[in-house]
């Protein structure tokens, strides 16, 4: 068991080195280093435009023709989740989760994910019959049907209501602790990657400043609070405009 | 805390408050309502309303003498005239005649056009080869094309066909064309992510996602259909809907021609509805969305 536990610890779900993405000239990832281990849930904070998203569409291999170089080593099953649902709106729920999926016992499979997501009942619905949460539950559903080994969700909950946000970040990390794919997050929202992640790492001028644990210590409490401001300065929100909203 | 102990401090007894009645909460200026910026409930049938004015009117001045029976005969006489004609058979024999040229050329039309904007829509090639020979044609009016199609195909059904068809091949590869385009880009991102593939890409996203294209191009179709047969039936027809209307006209025969009218509003209203139900169906989940 041990040895296991070392052999994938040394060979990492995701690895990039010296990852290098430009557009037009302009460098947006400049040598970027990344490791995420099986099973591990990471969130990528960083403000507009530090190449948050740059990073996530080179793992899931979306920027065909975008100049650069690196070494990348990605799993063969890559899921992602947009920041919409994007669901196909002329396939009903069912379809959209089965949508190009392979195998024996597709429905099964579907209809079993759609369980997972709290939607068991709903499969013959429309995407636009159903709320915004519901529609990227779908979304989520889709995505562990196909038994990812990465999960990628580029800022997948910004567009819902606060509410449904919360029920959403319970939602992901059960599923998370259940089917133990690595995962990326990509957020802005320094308190979800707190709540949600094992590690948090910010992205700044197309490179990693920042690569902090999260335990037991700096989710609650004084090392909590210790830690957003860290990770609030780090994204050029500094104590003092925060002191300033909060006096408001 | 303190916000807690205050608010228990400075909140009387719900009873020692006299409320005011109900009644005395109404805003001040009740004649006044404001009025809303909405169009109102929609009825049932009610685009029928103007169409049985415009009859209402014509009976009623038929009746009275106001509308000359020479210039505008009376819509009994019109009703009259047609089971005059149904009676001889002319009109069965005309429409059946009208029908299939429409229907044949119609059929050929949109699956041209089909077939075109696919090839076309889907490629690059088949964009650069197809798409300014369509443009093109588009921009020459069909009626200009009529003399060099009767040179080639005679005066016959063949060539009546062809006009009607090439009519009905624009709409449909333009809107087709123009939806197999239009398919949103993130939806292409979708596909890659899920590992799609170009056969499952084309099946599950952009066949479906250009069926509303194909049911905008059949509604233009099935209406240039009509207008290009009354065309065709005008000018060198020995028989037809269109034929009859002309032979009436010059014999002065405002009745039979009345009759022709009405007919092609009825095949073109009919038409359409069979189009926009066959749309309903095809289209059953922006039914949903529009609910």
């Amino acid at each position: 068991m041990a040895a296991d536990l070392c052999e994938l610890n040394a060979f990492p779900a995701v690895r990039v080195r010296n990852l290098v993405r430009g557009f037009s000239g302009r460098g947006v990832l400049n040598g970027l280093d990344l490791d995420i281990h099986k099973g591990e849930f990471v969130a990528l904070l960083g403000r507009s435009g530090s190449g948050k998203s740059t990073l996530l569409r080179a793992l899931a291999e979306f920027d065909h023709g975008v100049a650069g170089s690196g070494e990348m080593a990605v799993p063969d099953h890559v899921a992602v989740v947009f920041q919409d649902a994007r669901l196909l709106p002329w396939k009903r729920v069912i379809d959209n989760v089965t949508l190009g999926l392979e195998g024996p016992d597709v429905t099964g499979r579907a209809l079993k994910a759609l369980e997972e997501v709290e939607l068991a009942g709903r499969e013959r619905a429309w995407p636009n019959q159903l709320s915004g949460g519901e529609q990227q539950r779908v979304a989520l559903a889709r995505s562990l049907v196909r038994a990812p080994d990465l999960l990628l969700a580029d800022e997948p909950f910004s567009a819902l209501d606060a509410l449904t946000r919360l029920r959403m970040h319970d939602l992901l990390r059960l599923l998370c602790q259940r089917h133990r794919p690595a995962v990326l997050l990509v957020t802005h929202d320094v308190e979800e990657a707190i709540k949600l992640a094992d590690r948090i790492v910010v992205l700044e001028s197309g490179k990693l400043v920042t690569d902090t644990p999260i335990d037991a210590a700096t989710r609650s409490g004084k090392g909590r609070r210790a830690l957003r401001a860290t990770l609030l300065t780090q994204m050029g929100v500094y104590a003092t405009t925060e002191e300033a909203l909060a006096a408001i | 805390m303190t916000t807690a102990s205050l608010e228990d401090k400075f909140t009387p007894p719900v009873a020692a408050i006299h409320l005011p009645e109900p009644q005395t909460l109404q805003p001040q200026r009740p004649a006044q309502k404001r009025r809303s910026l909405r169009l109102g409930k929609p009825v049932r049938y009610g685009w029928t309303l103007g169409p049985i004015l415009l009859i209402a009117a014509w009976a009623v001045g038929s009746a009275t003498g106001l509308i000359d029976e020479r210039s505008l005969p009376a819509p009994w006489t019109v009703v009259a005239t047609a089971q005059d004609l149904i009676a001889e058979g002319r009109l069965q024999e005309n429409l059946v005649v009208s029908l299939r040229r429409v229907a044949q050329g119609f059929g050929i039309g949109v699956t041209v056009g089909l077939i075109v904007a696919l090839i076309s829509g889907l490629s690059r090639i088949g964009e650069y080869l197809i798409d300014g020979i369509v443009q093109i044609k588009r921009a020459i009016p069909i009626l200009a094309l009529i003399p060099l199609l009767m040179l080639y195909l005679g005066i016959g059904e063949t060539m009546k066909v062809t006009i009607i068809a090439l009519m009905v091949f624009v709409p449909v590869y333009i809107n087709v064309h123009a939806y197999l385009r239009g398919i949103d880009s993130r939806y292409i991102e979708l596909a890659d992510s899920i590992r799609l593939g170009y056969v499952g890409f084309i099946r599950h996203i952009v066949l479906p996602g250009a069926l509303p294209g194909l049911m905008l191009g059949l509604r233009f179709g099935v209406n240039f259909a009509w207008l290009a047969l009354v065309v065709v039936e005008q000018i060198n027809a020995t028989s037809g809907i269109g034929y009859m209307i002309n032979l009436a006209g010059s014999y002065g025969q405002i009745n039979i021609v009345l009759v022709g009218l009405v007919l092609y509003a009825i095949l073109g209203f009919a038409s359409d509805a069979v189009i926009r139900l066959i749309q309903k169906r095809a289209l059953s989940w922006q039914r949903t969305f529009a609910n």
